[in-house]
């Protein structure tokens, strides 16, 4: 116990505790994990929360983001500037949202951000064809690839502009029967 | 900027609240404040609190108080109406805390709004309560707080209990999710287990076992005198017969005294309700989660949304080996060439006669290998009652355990064969496997059965074994009495040793023998096709390859999958034993949480060591409640045959909690006479009686129907609702192309009125509209650029010290509904504020 408390006080495990899904000990294991990253950058002590960032080249190369297609994007969509510098705090986030107890609605949400490529607010088919190129490691035709999302639009477009706004998004994604098992990495 | 300003603010209120907190501790150290101090004390520190709210509303509503406040005003001067709102706020910000995790905000903020909400609950909760009351409020405040916090410890401690939680993440991480399930689902079947085992273990072997009557005061607990010089022998001993036949594992134990020990412990009524309760609590557990899937799963049934499924779900986040990614993106390729190809045209069959001819006979065959295999458990089995008969001594090892080796060699082998029937079919891999499971559960299934019903020969003969048995009892009996020729004829065991008495043949610990052993026997196979299979196969292919002519990693024998729907059907119907056997012998869930234990262990490593990613995973259904049906049906199915044993047949004379009652259930009956007051039997009898307990399950099977039939027609609405909405979309879609369309005619009207407007006017007009122009091609080029403004700051490689403003918009309701909230803002908006306020009240 008296090698925890160094870490962090009762209250900010307490604090992060109500803030996200995690117990106590997954938090101190994710600090761990986050000290591992950039073991020069990252203090052990957390008590007075200091302000220190992982820029996203470490944070990628994580076994467990290693392999993604969406690595980049997963990272990006958590830090706060948009580069995938990310604080502790976020990378917290990052993981409890994407924990087996987050609900259905927080993942949409966060999944939305993640395939919107471009930033927009909108999935258009632009970044759908980036999705499916790094599903597929570009391996389809780029007709396949144009019929597969145009077809998807089609799909998923309820007020017909074309591109998948939140809402579409949301409501297909709420039906997937394998969302919520495949978008979850455990830590 | 305003980022920044959000920052300094947020650090000034961390200061702020950290220094107050420090106070609040030095006072709690005080200790000796009452509890109205305290709430004097929050109200002053609500007013210091209102001069840095930023809500309009509350914050009049504050300023009120201010002035009134001003001269020492306690709480208890707040009007009804004032303390019912705080009361409305302080349970709102209760609800944000508890809401707090599930909200798509980052952590910083949480974490602001985490510490704001709790100051002011913590502040505002003191003035809580009026009079007499407030004593009770403070109390209950804190037992709610006490309450709270052991909560928390308490998931803490619960998720620390959960085992392999690492064992499983690596696997995970190495196969993917479809071979992880499988592993979850074992880890649900130890636990479930585990309970099961401590409700026998705690409730009837453990009394058994300290309170009951020790080993070899009576004959049921004591080895024959027959049996005895080779009752510790170890061949003995693995058959669970000898010492193991007549100790706690085995139904024919227990003695029948009502209550044993100085706590009379009532043993048989305990034995049948553990019974029952075991399999209530099966049933409960698995409709439980199947139910619960159900809610978690969404309602994938329809196809509408393939394609965008396809894009946004498959990827299998789990996932971190090199291989399976690779083998999943290849997978993912083929799925998405499949699903444009089935799009595009539906294959053409090239012969359709052949390949319907060739699924009959697959079925055909399936069909012989099937009742094969019943015929042969059958002939296997009443072999061995013959063996029986004639003494197992004389008989090879082979001859011994045939049945069990013969129904674990099918259970092996017969699921190669079908593999290698399907392949005649030419089904689509995810139909074939379907087929596949179909086929090995009705395997299963059939051997099963086909079991019982030889084991319930075995019973009936061992029944008219027992009857020639009691008769000879009766006559030896009264020998002894004319021989001894003693007044008491009820006390033979006095000049008799226990091990000598005659004795009936005890059919139910032979049925829970039986069971046990096919349990054992069962495991070993796993472990050694596991071993054999998955093992040495790796061995070989490994070391081999250095010196062979193909290459045997990448070519024929390669190495092993792992089989998870093979998997999975085998833990359900070894589940399926044990619920069957488990009431007559009570040593089978702590087998089966052994034997779980270690394949835990044994089939991590071989599946880490020895086999590599699936190629192709298709799931058999979207959801584990297909295999969660599948363990209903097999609990349905083993609890059927235990039921008709224990509602149909007497059970033995001499041996068991039962013996010398008509039927098992009896003992219910007997302790309602004998335990429970006159009135109690009576009116359980009353309610017992068909009179009452028809119209009952009457009114049941009503409130089914009716059930089934609401349910039925809500079903119908949803799938109109589907519809209707569909439609809909398509008429929308058809109204914004024809807008579009009407849009653009218009536009080239009034395009070319322009242009004949303009020939004789072309001065004033020109300039403007090409700014116009120029400002939508910037803005289409942003658009097309795809990054809103800011990120073209990025570009310069300033870093950038905003974020893209996007997302924020992202939950415009969020932001409002939390502005609601009395003193719930955020730190820029209460900036202005903190200097309004104090000026006002200067003035």
């Amino acid at each position: 116990m008296g090698n925890k408390q160094t870490i962090f006080t009762d209250e900010q495990l307490d604090a992060y505790q109500d803030c996200t899904f995690f117990t106590r000990k997954e938090i101190l294991r994710l600090h761990g994990r986050y000290h591992e990253l950039a073991p020069h950058l990252v203090p052990m002590d957390y008590t007075n929360e200091p302000d220190c960032k992982v820029p996203l080249a470490l944070i990628v190369n994580m076994p467990e983001l290693k392999e993604n297609p969406f690595r980049n994007r997963i990272v990006e969509s958590f830090s706060e500037d948009g580069m995938g510098n990310l604080s502790f705090n976020e990378f917290v986030d990052m993981f409890s949202v994407l924990s087996e107890m987050a609900p259905r609605e927080l993942k949409a949400i966060y999944a939305f951000k993640i395939y919107d490529f471009n930033v927009d607010n909108y999935l258009c088919k632009e970044d759908l064809e980036k999705t499916l190129n790094r599903l597929t490691k570009e391996e389809l035709t780029p007709e396949e690839v144009q019929l597969v999302c145009e077809k998807a639009i089609e799909e998923a477009d309820l007020d017909g502009d074309s591109k998948l706004s939140f809402a579409d998004f949301e409501n297909m994604i709420t039906r997937a029967p394998d969302f919520l098992s495949t978008f979850h990495i455990r830590i | 900027m305003e980022e920044e300003e959000e920052e300094r603010n947020t650090k000034k209120k961390k200061k702020h609240g950290s220094a107050k907190r420090e106070r609040e501790e030095r006072e709690e150290d005080g200790g000796k404040r009452t509890v109205k101090e305290k709430a004097r004390e929050g109200r002053r520190r609500k007013h210091k609190r209102v001069e840095t709210s930023s809500e309009p509303e509350t914050s009049e509503e504050d300023e009120l108080k201010e002035e009134t406040e001003e001269s020492d005003v306690r709480p208890e001067s707040l009007t009804p109406e004032e303390l019912e709102m705080l009361k409305e706020a302080v349970e709102e910000k209760k609800k944000l805390v508890q809401g707090l995790r599930g909200k798509p905000w980052p952590m910083k903020k949480k974490l602001v709004t985490l510490r704001e909400s709790q100051e002011f609950v913590e502040k505002y909760e003191g003035a809580l309560g009026k009079g007499k009351g407030r004593k009770l409020y403070a109390y209950k405040v804190m037992m709610s707080k006490k309450w709270m916090k052991f909560q928390r410890d308490f998931e803490n401690f619960k998720t620390a209990c959960i085992p392999w939680e690492m064992k499983i993440k690596e696997i995970e991480s190495h196969f993917g999710s479809s071979v992880a399930s499988y592993f979850i689902f074992l880890r649900w079947m130890y636990g479930i287990n585990m309970i099961l085992f401590c409700l026998t273990f705690g409730l009837v072997m453990v009394p058994e076992a300290l309170m009951g009557r020790p080993y070899g005061t009576i004959p049921r607990k004591t080895v024959p005198r027959a049996e005895a010089p080779s009752a510790m022998d170890f061949a003995v001993l693995w058959d669970f017969g000898g010492y193991a036949q007549y100790s706690v594992l085995f139904y024919g134990y227990y003695n029948n005294q009502r209550a044993i020990g100085w706590l009379k412990f009532r043993m048989p009524l305990s034995y049948f309700l553990v019974g029952v309760g075991t399999v209530a609590y099966s049933y409960m557990v698995v409709i439980r989660t199947m139910a619960r899937n159900a809610n978690e799963s969404g309602v994938g049934d329809d196809n509408s949304f393939n394609f965008s499924w396809k894009i946004f779900t498959s990827w299998d986040y789990l996932i971190g080996n090199p291989e399976t990614a690779d083998n999943k993106f290849a997978s993912i390729t083929t799925s998405f060439k499949e699903a444009i190809l089935e799009e595009q045209e539906s294959r053409k069959d090239d012969n359709i006669h052949l390949t319907r001819f060739l699924r009959v006979l697959a079925n055909f065959l399936v069909l012989c290998c099937l009742a094969g295999s019943g015929y042969l458990i059958y002939f296997v089995v009443r072999r061995s009652q013959k063996f029986a008969l004639e003494g197992l001594e004389t008989h090879t090892w082979w001859e011994r355990n045939e049945v069990n080796m013969v129904m674990s060699l099918l259970g092996m082998f017969c699921p190669m064969l079908f593999d290698v029937i399907s392949a005649l079919e030419n089904y689509h891999p995810r139909v074939a496997l379907q087929w596949q499971l179909g086929r090995i559960f009705a395997l299963f299934l059939g051997n099963l059965y086909t079991f019982i019903i030889a084991l319930m020969d075995e019973i009936n003969l061992k029944r008219e074994e027992e009857k020639i048995i009691k008769f000879n009892i009766t006559t030896w009996e009264a020998s002894l009495y004319n021989a001894t020729g003693s007044e008491n004829s009820t006390a033979p065991p006095v000049t008799f040793h226990p091990a000598d008495v005659p004795r009936g043949p005890c059919w139910e610990t032979m049925v829970g023998q039986e069971f046990v052993r096919l349990i054992i026997s069962d495991t070993m196979t796993t472990y050694i096709t596991l071993l054999i299979g998955d093992f040495l196969r790796a061995v070989l292919v490994r070391f081999l390859n250095y010196c062979w002519c193909w290459d045997l990693e990448a070519g024929f024998p390669s190495y092993s999958e792992f089989d998870v729907s093979g998997n999975v059907l085998g833990l359900i119907f070894n589940q399926g034993m044990i619920w069957m056997g488990a009431f007559y012998a009570p040593c089978l869930p702590a087998l089966n949480v052994l034997r779980l234990h270690v394949s835990m262990y044994l089939q991590c490593w071989a599946v880490m060591c020895c086999n590599v990613p699936q190629e192709r995973v298709f799931k058999a259904s979207g959801s584990n409640n297909f295999y969660m049906a599948m363990l209903l049906v097999i609990l349905f199915l083993s609890t059927l045959p235990a039921i008709y044993t224990i509602v149909t047949i007497p059970p033995s004379f001499d041996c068991g909690p039962f013996s010398g009652k008509k039927r098992m259930f009896d003992v219910i009956q007997e302790t309602l006479e004998s335990d429970f007051p006159a009135w109690f039997s009576k009116v359980f009898s009353y309610a017992s009686n068909p009179g009452l307990v028809l119209p009952f399950i009457l009114l049941m099977v009503l409130a089914i129907y009716y059930l089934q039939s609401t349910s039925k027609s809500y079903k119908e609405a949803n799938v109109d609702l589907k519809k209707k909405l569909q439609t809909q979309n398509e008429e929308n879609k058809r109204k914004n192309k024809l807008a579009a369309l009407k849009a653009q005619t218009d536009l080239e009207e009034a395009r070319a009125a322009t242009q004949t407007a303009e020939r004789p006017k072309n001065n004033n007009a020109s300039p403007q509209r090409q700014h116009a122009e120029e400002e939508e091609d910037l803005g289409s080029s942003q658009r097309k650029n795809g990054r809103p403004p800011p990120s073209v700051r990025h570009q310069d490689g300033r870093p950038p010290a905003t974020r893209a403003p996007v997302p924020r918009t992202l939950h415009p309701e969020t932001h409002r509904s939390l502005g609601y909230l009395p003193g719930g803002g955020f730190p820029q908006q209460r900036e202005p504020r903190m200097h309004r306020v104090p000026s006002l009240q200067r003035h």
